[in-house]
């Protein structure tokens, strides 16, 4: 694989993980009573943190190590 | 509908990623086997995610909720019955003679086995069609978003004129999708599938919890919903008593089968991306890898369709800020009516019931229920599968245009970097051909109805010639042609002769007698299938018989009894595509056994 994958896509869904949980912390409360009360900015941005966060270590592990492959 | 600039933040960020991403890979793509064929050096689960990803175009997406307010959980059947099987067909027995072949695609393939015109038939009908699926894409596409008013705020602040929200959107989908394309070509495609897969999870997962936990879950939906939409096989003994009128054997043999089959085991579009695998293993494993996650896909995409059907409108809110009518409004769940543009009244089907917008059933729920930020989420997983549907049908056109129209028929000896660039052309050409599919079906939908007739005619048979050239040795290029030939005039000819109940005369049928009337337009189509492939396979065989069989040497590697066994006793057991394809198969009869 020319570049591994689980790399962009790792940063990508923590960024948006970031900007979600960040506004879900800072932002207006009241928006939340469409969401059936749930802060879903700050709970699904968390989880996409760490989802990305994942990613890029198994990206990251698969590319310094070299001899890992999932290949079969 | 009015989006912050969280939301606005959060698509920006998938478009840097996307265009990023085709950037990279700019480096890595040399020749025209990195253009075309990824290198042939992406892991099975990379493909097997993109496999799953080609197919799931936003249309898919919005559909397949649709058809789940429309006809309720039975709708799994196109998951369950009508993927899983083929999928794990295509796996086990199929894979081996596309990717251990020399066959760069599946045209190429029918060439090796068969011989020019049968290639030359299939090469020419499917690129078109192709170019055909990414223009209405892209109509889609453009016509969700000035559904929605969501480019109407941004077009106001900066003072441009509203009428050109629909030009900008193909324009800019359009510019994208040739941007990756063009810099790294099927990896890109791939890699943006893999990408969409996880936006699609990411948007959708939180969206069905809610609507979920809002009805009372599962037991809430059984409650509020007439039975027939929450058990998958209630009332299929007979046409008459299932909201799909259709019974089990056309959907067995239909669906199950003929539709099924020939899709996923032929169609180049999805055969690409498992083609695309750094070993024969691996590209064996990529359908069945693919066929874990797309089982467990109707829960996030049927079930939205029955959600929006039972879910209430936000006590105090808006209740659905699509409709601008207040006859739209419907009296149960929150898909509205459809409204007649020219007369302002609600859209009445024969018996005198309004007729839901179902289309809408996703829209109305991300609305709902995601507050500023998830909903910005939620409308980027569509707006990515949208893309990646369009960048799946370019890649496939511009492989089988430069391998099987140009290479073949144009310029057969010529240096790889000439096809290199022959593919970028086709790229482009294959984009602005796009475009002008989309402006057509702006403006005359009947043509569009047609031209869908006519490739679902041409594609019906195909499953016939790839079961008999892959387990017939005697089948002959001959027979194949005069079997393709004779399939997609019998689909013709039973779709002349027969309608569904409540149609007239014309694109749905029956245009040239009315010997038949199906329950329905689903029961219709599976039977032209049915018919289709019937013709097909007879003709093949027959003419296949009267005419001089190829010298079995020549068909080593193509054929499954001359073709050595590929052996996996030496594989872990997790990696076998048998243990695999026996875990799936299982859990998908487990699933239907759950919702019967």
């Amino acid at each position: 694989m020319p570049l591994d994958i689980r790399l962009p896509i790792g940063a990508m869904l923590g960024l948006m993980g970031l900007l979600l949980a960040g506004y879900g912390l800072l932002g207006d409360q009241a928006i939340y009573a469409r969401s059936l009360g749930l802060n879903v900015n700050l709970i699904w941005g968390s989880v996409l943190v760490i989802a990305g966060a994942i990613l890029l270590v198994l990206g990251s592990r698969r590319n310094r190590g070299g001899g890992a492959t999932d290949r079969g | 509908m009015t989006l912050s600039i969280l939301d606005w933040t959060l698509m920006l960020v998938y478009f840097a990623f996307v265009l990023g991403i085709g950037f990279t890979l700019k480096r890595h793509t040399k020749t025209s086997a990195d253009f075309f064929q990824a290198g042939r050096a992406l892991p099975a689960w990379v493909c097997g995610l993109a496999f799953l990803s080609a197919n799931l175009g936003a249309q898919e997406i919005i559909g397949m909720a649709a058809s789940g307010a429309k006809y309720g959980i039975a709708t799994s059947h196109f998951y369950w019955v009508g993927a899983i099987p083929a999928m794990v067909f295509l796996g086990i027995f199929m894979m081996p003679f596309y990717y251990g072949s020399r066959a760069r695609s599946v045209p190429e393939y029918l060439r090796l086995r068969f011989d020019e015109k049968t290639r030359a038939f299939n090469a020419v009908s499917f690129a078109l069609m192709t170019v055909f699926s990414s223009g209405i894409s892209m109509y889609a596409m453009a016509k969700l978003l000035q559904l929605l008013h969501i480019l109407d705020a941004p077009f106001k602040a900066l003072g441009w004129d509203p009428s050109y929200i629909f030009h900008t959107c193909i324009a800019v989908s359009a510019l994208v999708v040739l941007a990756y394309i063009l810099f790294g070509g099927l990896s890109s495609a791939i890699y943006n599938e893999v990408l969409q897969f996880f936006l699609i999870v990411a948007g959708f997962l939180p969206l069905v919890y809610l609507g979920l936990r809002d009805v009372g879950g599962w037991s809430g939906l059984t409650r509020d919903l007439p039975v027939t939409l929450t058990h998958a096989w209630r009332g299929f003994g007979d046409p008459g008593t299932n909201a799909m009128g259709v019974e089990v054997f056309g959907l067995g043999m239909g669906l199950a089968f003929v539709l099924s089959f020939g899709y996923w085991c032929t169609d180049f579009l999805v055969v690409q991306r498992a083609m695309a695998a750094d070993s024969m293993a691996a590209a064996r494993r990529t359908p069945l890898i693919a066929a874990f996650p797309k089982m467990l896909f109707p829960f996030l995409v049927v079930l939205p369709g029955l959600i929006a059907l039972s879910a209430r409108p936000m006590a105090g809110g808006e209740v659905t800020p699509i409709v601008s009518s207040a006859a739209a409004l419907p009296a149960q769940g929150l898909i509205p009516y459809k409204v007649a543009e020219s007369t302002g009244q609600v859209v009445r089907d024969n018996d005198g019931r309004p007729v839901r917008d179902y289309d809408l059933a996703v829209p109305v729920l991300l609305l709902r229920y995601f507050p500023t930020g998830m909903l910005g989420l939620g409308l980027t997983a569509l707006l990515a599968s949208f893309m990646s549907g369009m960048a799946g049908n370019v890649t496939a056109f511009n492989t089988v245009w430069t391998y099987d129209i140009y290479q073949a028929y144009v310029r057969p000896t010529a240096s790889d970097a000439h096809y290199l660039w022959v593919g970028r052309m086709a790229t482009v050409f294959g984009i602005a051909a796009s475009v002008a599919t989309a402006y057509v079906a702006a403006q005359f939908n009947n043509i569009m109805d047609v031209l869908q007739l006519v490739f679902a005619f041409v594609n019906a048979p195909l499953l016939a010639t790839f079961l008999l050239g892959m387990f017939w040795k005697r089948a002959t290029g001959h027979g194949a042609f005069a079997g393709l030939l004779s399939g997609t005039a019998a689909a013709a000819l039973h779709h002349g002769l027969t309608i569904p109940i409540g149609a007239a005369a014309g694109v749905k049928g029956g245009w040239i007698a009315m010997l038949h009337r199906y329950p329905s337009e689903m029961a219709q189509n599976f039977w032209t299938a049915i018919y289709a492939f019937s013709a097909c396979f007879a003709v093949t065989v027959a003419v296949s018989l009267v005419t001089r069989p190829r010298d079995e040497r020549e068909l080593v590697g193509l054929v499954h009894s001359l073709t050595d066994k590929p052996r996996d006793e030496r594989m872990a057991w997790y990696l076998r595509p048998v243990t695999l394809a026996t875990i799936v198969l299982a859990a998908t009869v487990l699933l239907n056994v759950v919702f019967f």
